[in-house]
C-alpha cells in the first residue's frame, strides 16, 4: 500500500521533471489544405514530431513549399491540426483562447508595411496587449518591460523613430521586441531573416541565441539559411514535400547526399571551425 | 516616448470640444438670417440662468427651432461618419476607405428608399414604421459592408485597389437603382433624389426618431471604442493581431455591425454626404498620432466641427438659397482625395 503509494508520488515527480524539461511537445501532427473538402486536398503535411526545450533553438528547414510555415502555424496553435497534437507545457496550444495564447507563444513574421505611421515604442507596447483590457491604458509595469525589450534587441535608439523610416535590419528588431514584450514562453519566427544584408542577419542570430539563454525561451525558427541554421541551432527539423525526413543537431542532419537529394543541387558539407557543418554550393546539377 | 494616459486623453478631447463650441456659436449666428452674437449670448445666459424662458422672439425662432436642430443633425451625421469611416481604414488596412467611397452609404441610401417605398403597404404600428427607414438603411449598408469586403479580395488578401473599385462601381450601380426607383415614383412622398444622392441637413428629423437614434449612436460608437486597441493591432495585419492576442473574428464582427449601423443612422436622416469620414480621420491621425484609442473620439469631435462648418457654408454662401451639403463636402474633399492617393502612391 505504502509502497504503491510511494511509486505514485515517484511518478508524479517523474511527470512533472519531464514536463519541466521538454517544454514544447509536437507529437505526430498532421495537416491538408483543401480549396473544399470534397476535392483532394492542395497540400499535405504529413505526421511530424520533435520536442524542445527552453532555452533551445530548433531550425526547420526545407525547400519551398515543403511545409515549414504550416507546421509553424500548427505550433503556434493557429491551426488546427488533422491529427495529433501541439503541446507547450503540457496545454494543447490550439485550445488556447488569442489572448492566453498570446501570453504563452509570440510569432515574429514577415510584416507588411503599416498603411498609418507608428512610432517603435508604440509597435513594442502592442505587445503588452494580451496582458490588458482593451481600454486599460498602458501601466508602468507595461511600459517598463517594453523598454527593457527594447534595449534587449539593442535599440534603444529607435524609440522615437517612425516604423516606416527605420531600416530592415533594425524593422525586424524592432518586430522581435514587440515578440519579447509578450513575455512569451516560445517564440516563433518565420524567416526572419529574409531581406536582410549578412551583418544583419547574424546580428539577429547572435541576439536570438542570447535572449534563449537568458530568458529561457524555446525558439523556433523557419529559415532558408543553412549555415546560419547550423551555426546558431541546437536542433533541425528537415522538410521535404510536407514530409518531415530528419530530426536531430544540426551535424546528424547535415549529410551531403540528404541535402542534396532535398534541395536538388550539388552540395558540399563539411565542418567549420567552429565545429557545426558548414554547406557551400557547387554549380552544376546533382552528383 | 509618450504613451498614452487617460488625461492625455481628457485634454485632447476637450481641446475639440471648445472648438466645436465656438463653432456651434458661429452656426447659430450666421445664415440668410443675420443674428446678433451678443444679444444671442445674452439671451442665452438669461436662459441658462433661469431669467427668462426662451431667446427673445425676434430671432428665437430662427436660432432654436430651425439653426439649432440643424446643428445638432450635423455634429450626430459627421460624428458617426467619421467614427465609420476610421474603423473602415482600420479593418480594410486602407487609408481611402470611407462609408462613401466604399459604397456602403449609397447601400444604406438604397436600403432607406426600399423601405419608404414598401413601408406603407405593410400596415405596421407606428412605432415600428417610424424604425422601418433607419433599419433599412442599416441592413443596406450592411449588405453593402460585405459585399465590397467579398469583392475586394483576390487570393484571400483584401486587395486595397479592387477594393477601392469594387467600392466606387457599387457606388454608381446602386445610385442608378436608387434614380431609377425615384424617377419612376416621383409623385410619392419621399425626399427628393438630391438627398439621397448628394446629402442634405435641412430636413429636421421627426421627434420620435431623435431618442432612438441617439441611443443607437451611442451604443455603436461605445461598441466601436471597446475596439480600439484591437484596431492598433490590426494595422499589422489579421493574422499578426491573431498572434498578439486580438479575437479577429470577434473584433470585425463587432466593427462592421457598428460601423454600419452608424452609416444608416447617418444617411437615413441625412442621405450620402461623403469625404468627412475619409478626411476627417487623416486630419486627425496627422495631429495626434494613430492610436484609435485616440483616433476614435478625436475623429468624432472632428467629424462634427467638420460637418457643422459645411454645412454653415452650404446654407450661407449662395443666401437665400442653399447648396446641398454633400455638395460642400465634395467641393473640398475631393481635390484632397486626390492629394491623398498621389501622397500614396508616390
Amino acid at each position: 500500500m505504502a509502497a504503491s503509494r510511494n511509486s505514485a508520488a515517484q511518478n508524479a515527480l517523474d511527470a512533472a521533471r519531464a514536463s519541466s524539461e521538454v517544454r514544447l511537445s509536437v507529437e505526430q501532427v498532421s495537416y491538408a489544405y483543401s480549396p473544399n473538402p470534397a476535392q483532394a486536398p492542395l497540400f499535405t503535411l504529413e505526421a511530424s514530431s520533435f520536442q524542445a526545450r527552453p532555452a533551445e533553438i530548433v531550425a526547420v528547414l526545407g525547400p519551398n513549399a515543403s511545409g515549414k510555415s504550416t507546421l509553424l502555424k500548427l505550433i503556434a496553435g493557429a491551426l488546427e491540426p488533422m491529427s495529433g497534437r501541439v503541446l507547450l507545457n503540457g496545454v494543447v496550444t490550439h485550445s488556447l483562447s488569442p489572448r492566453d495564447r498570446a501570453q504563452r507563444i509570440a510569432m515574429v513574421q514577415q510584416e507588411s508595411p503599416l498603411p498609418f505611421p507608428f512610432r517603435a515604442w508604440e509597435f513594442v507596447l502592442q505587445g503588452r496587449h494580451a496582458y490588458g483590457r482593451s481600454l486599460r491604458f498602458e501601466s508602468d509595469q507595461d511600459i517598463a518591460i517594453a523598454r527593457n525589450a527594447l534595449a534587449q534587441v539593442g535599440g534603444e535608439h529607435l524609440t522615437d523613430r517612425f516604423m516606416d523610416q527605420i531600416s530592415g535590419g533594425e524593422k525586424q528588431r524592432v518586430i522581435l521586441a514587440r515578440a519579447l514584450a509578450q513575455q512569451p514562453q516560445l517564440l516563433l519566427l518565420d524567416e526572419p531573416t529574409l531581406h536582410l544584408d549578412i551583418g544583419a542577419q547574424v546580428n539577429l542570430l547572435e541576439t536570438l541565441r542570447r535572449l534563449a539563454a537568458a530568458n529561457r525561451y524555446t525558439v523556433v525558427v523557419v529559415t532558408h539559411e543553412l549555415n546560419l541554421a547550423a551555426e546558431y541551432s541546437d536542433q533541425v527539423v528537415l522538410l521535404q514535400r510536407g514530409r518531415s525526413l530528419r530530426v536531430g543537431p544540426p551535424a546528424a542532419v547535415y549529410q551531403r547526399e540528404l541535402l542534396e537529394q532535398v534541395f536538388q543541387t550539388s552540395l558540399s558539407v563539411e565542418l567549420g571551425s567552429s565545429g557545426r557543418p558548414r554547406v557551400s554550393i557547387l554549380p552544376g546539377p546533382p552528383s | 516616448m509618450q504613451p498614452l494616459t487617460l488625461w492625455r486623453l481628457l485634454i485632447r478631447c476637450a481641446i475639440l470640444a471648445a472648438i466645436l463650441l465656438v463653432v456651434v456659436i458661429g452656426a447659430l449666428k450666421f445664415g440668410a438670417v443675420r443674428v446678433s452674437l451678443w444679444g444671442l449670448g445674452h439671451d442665452l445666459l438669461d436662459v441658462i440662468l433661469h431669467k427668462s424662458s426662451s431667446i427673445s422672439s425676434d430671432y428665437g425662432m430662427i436660432v432654436r427651432d430651425i439653426r439649432f436642430p440643424r446643428i445638432i443633425l450635423a455634429i450626430f451625421v459627421g460624428a458617426s461618419l467619421s467614427i465609420a469611416g476610421t474603423s473602415f481604414q482600420a479593418l480594410l488596412r486602407n487609408p481611402l476607405a470611407d462609408p462613401y467611397v466604399l459604397g456602403v452609404s449609397s447601400g444604406a441610401s438604397l436600403g432607406a428608399v426600399l423601405a419608404l417605398i414598401v413601408e406603407p403597404h405593410l400596415a405596421l404600428p407606428s412605432a415600428v414604421a417610424a424604425l422601418f427607414t433607419p433599419l433599412g438603411a442599416f441592413v443596406g449598408a450592411a449588405c453593402a459592408v460585405t459585399a465590397v469586403y467579398f469583392l475586394g479580395r483576390r487570393e484571400g488578401q483584401i486587395d486595397s485597389n479592387t477594393l477601392l473599385l469594387a467600392g466606387i462601381i457599387s457606388t454608381s450601380f446602386l445610385s442608378a437603382i436608387i434614380i431609377s426607383l425615384m424617377t419612376t415614383l416621383i409623385s410619392r412622398d419621399l425626399h427628393g433624389m438630391q438627398f439621397w444622392l448628394m446629402g442634405d441637413l435641412s430636413i429636421p428629423l421627426q421627434q420620435n426618431l431623435r431618442w432612438i437614434l441617439g441611443v443607437a449612436f451611442a451604443l455603436a460608437a461605445v461598441a466601436i471604442y471597446t475596439t480600439a486597441g484591437d484596431l492598433n493591432l490590426l494595422l499589422s495585419g489579421e493574422r499578426e493581431a491573431m498572434h498578439l492576442g486580438v479575437d479577429v473574428p470577434r473584433v470585425r464582427l463587432v466593427v462592421y455591425i457598428a460601423a454600419s449601423l452608424l452609416t444608416g443612422l447617418a444617411v437615413c436622416v441625412s442621405g450620402t454626404i461623403g469625404y468627412v469620414g475619409l478626411l476627417v480621420p487623416h486630419v486627425m491621425r496627422w495631429i495626434f498620432g494613430s492610436d484609435h484609442r485616440v483616433l476614435l473620439p478625436t475623429a468624432a469631435f472632428g467629424g462634427a466641427i467638420a460637418l457643422v462648418i459645411a454645412d454653415t457654408f452650404a446654407r450661407t454662401v449662395v443666401a437665400p438659397s442653399e447648396i446641398p451639403v454633400g455638395a460642400m463636402t465634395a467641393l473640398v474633399g475631393a481635390p484632397l482625395f486626390i492629394y491623398l492617393l498621389r501622397k500614396r502612391l508616390a
